[in-house]
């Protein structure tokens, strides 16, 4: 039993659902804006399996301030990245959802990084960290792992250069230890694979495990899917292990990361469930659609269940290789710019009462 | 002794006076002590105490008697 990839399908689906409706009932109380959306699409009602917890669409976030807590309570907003001019999504935390979320994201790397914290190298800039308040996805996920390290190295300038002799001071230091690297994946590749390339630096970072994230949309784009991502990056730098994971600011606990088969798996406190992008019915494991998410965690602002904008496919339940249980999926990526108008739709639907 | 080398070290980390630091003291009440520099109070006791702190205490170090409580799990005594 590997914790928290312990629950099978049955007990893992009553499990969510009471904490899921239970969740739904705290944000009616306690969310205005929420209630009425509930109430505009079909009234409240207690769901009866996981596909009936109603769902919003997770760019709501970008268009209104949802919390269920006071503005007093809050002590951090998560911001979503986007280009400038984009509009962001803002995540209210208030101490419990905060506190819960650093735990859920040291219970579900545990079973990859171990308990004890590694040096670690940072392949970002410290400049990301710069408001302490209001945190970028970047700088929530960079300060979201580096629980996990120690004699944190960040790795890039200010100006996006590598710092090569930094980075070798930091190997030399720590040689024969374990070593963590975390970042995101377009920058990695970007950033330092390509760079290490052009200059003809090749690294070898030992005993080493690299988690990143943050999407393939502008890798597919270069052709690099996970495989080849893996295999220049051992080539190039030595870096050992690597695992991606899939999340987003707007679900805290909903941290997928892929096991030793490369496939991405639900922890015991969140869940997804693939729709179809047209009617929103759910559909069989094996078709890919749009991804729906689902964590116990948010109750500073009512986000336990969101319908993402991006396509996956769940590929199987409690039977993966790696013996962890739960759901595992792969994700394809962003529905292509053209749909986005029916992810508008999304809303109305969602307050028309679809079948959520 | 170790009681005033943890002082020391927490209001090097938050930046704060060590007049504002006791047992009371929890993480997130001053605006000092957010997420940001909670790595560099973990980093610092680290390297003052010459300790490793476990991951689950980096997240168990809410507060100032927390932090003492913890400590003593790795052979530093509080008096």
């Amino acid at each position: 039993m590997i914790y928290p990839y312990e629950l099978k399908k049955k007990e893992k689906e009553i499990y969510l659902l009471e904490k899921l409706n239970d969740l739904t009932v705290h944000h009616v109380k306690n969310s205005n804006a929420y209630k009425a959306m509930i109430e505009k699409s079909r009234g409240f009602m207690l769901a009866k399996s996981l596909g009936e917890v109603p769902y919003l669409p997770v760019q709501l976030f970008k268009l209104m301030d949802l919390m269920s807590v006071s503005q007093a309570q809050v002590v951090k907003v998560l911001t979503s990245s986007g280009t400038t001019g984009q509009q962001v999504s803002k995540i209210y935390l208030d101490k419990e959802t905060a506190v819960s979320q650093a735990k859920a994201l040291v219970d579900v790397m545990r079973p990859v990084l171990g308990g004890k914290r590694l040096p670690m190298i940072i392949l970002d800039t410290k400049s990301v960290l710069k408001d302490r308040r209001s945190f970028s996805a970047r700088g929530a996920g960079i300060l979201g792992f580096s629980t996990f390290g120690r004699k944190h190295f960040y790795a890039l300038n200010d100006d996006m250069t590598m710092d090569w002799s930094g980075l070798e001071d930091f190997l030399e230091k720590h040689k024969g230890s374990k070593i963590m690297l975390f970042g995101f994946t377009f920058m990695i590749w970007k950033y330092v694979y390509q760079e290490s390339v052009r200059r003809c630096i090749k690294v070898d970072m030992g005993d080493s495990v690299l988690i990143h994230g943050g999407g393939w949309k502008k890798l597919q784009e270069e052709a690099v899917d996970a495989n080849t991502f893996k295999k220049k990056l051992f080539e190039q730098m030595g870096i050992r292990h690597i695992h991606n994971y899939y999340g987003m600011v707007e679900q805290v606990g909903s941290i997928f990361i892929e096991c030793a088969q490369g496939h991405l798996h639900t922890p015991k406190y969140a869940d997804v469930i693939i729709r179809d992008p047209i009617t929103f019915d759910p559909i069989p494991y094996g078709s890919q659609g749009l991804i729906q998410v689902m964590s116990v965690l948010p109750k500073s602002y009512p986000g336990h269940s969101l319908l993402t904008e991006d396509l996956g496919t769940i590929l199987g339940e409690d039977d993966c290789l790696c013996g962890w249980k739960g759901k595992y999926f792969e994700v394809a990526g962003r529905i292509p710019k053209a749909e986005l108008r029916g992810c508008s739709d999304t809303f109305a639907l969602g307050q028309r009462g679809g079948n959520g | 002794m170790n009681t005033q080398k943890l002082k020391s070290v927490f209001a090097e980390a938050l930046d704060i006076e060590e007049s504002f630091i006791t047992d009371e003291l929890t993480y997130n009440s001053i605006a000092e002590w957010d997420s940001v520099a909670h790595m560099a109070l973990v980093a610092e006791i680290d390297d003052q105490f010459d300790i490793m702190l476990d991951t689950d205490d980096v997240l168990d170090l809410s507060s100032f008697s927390k932090a003492k409580e913890i400590l003593t799990k790795y052979d530093i005594a509080f008096d």
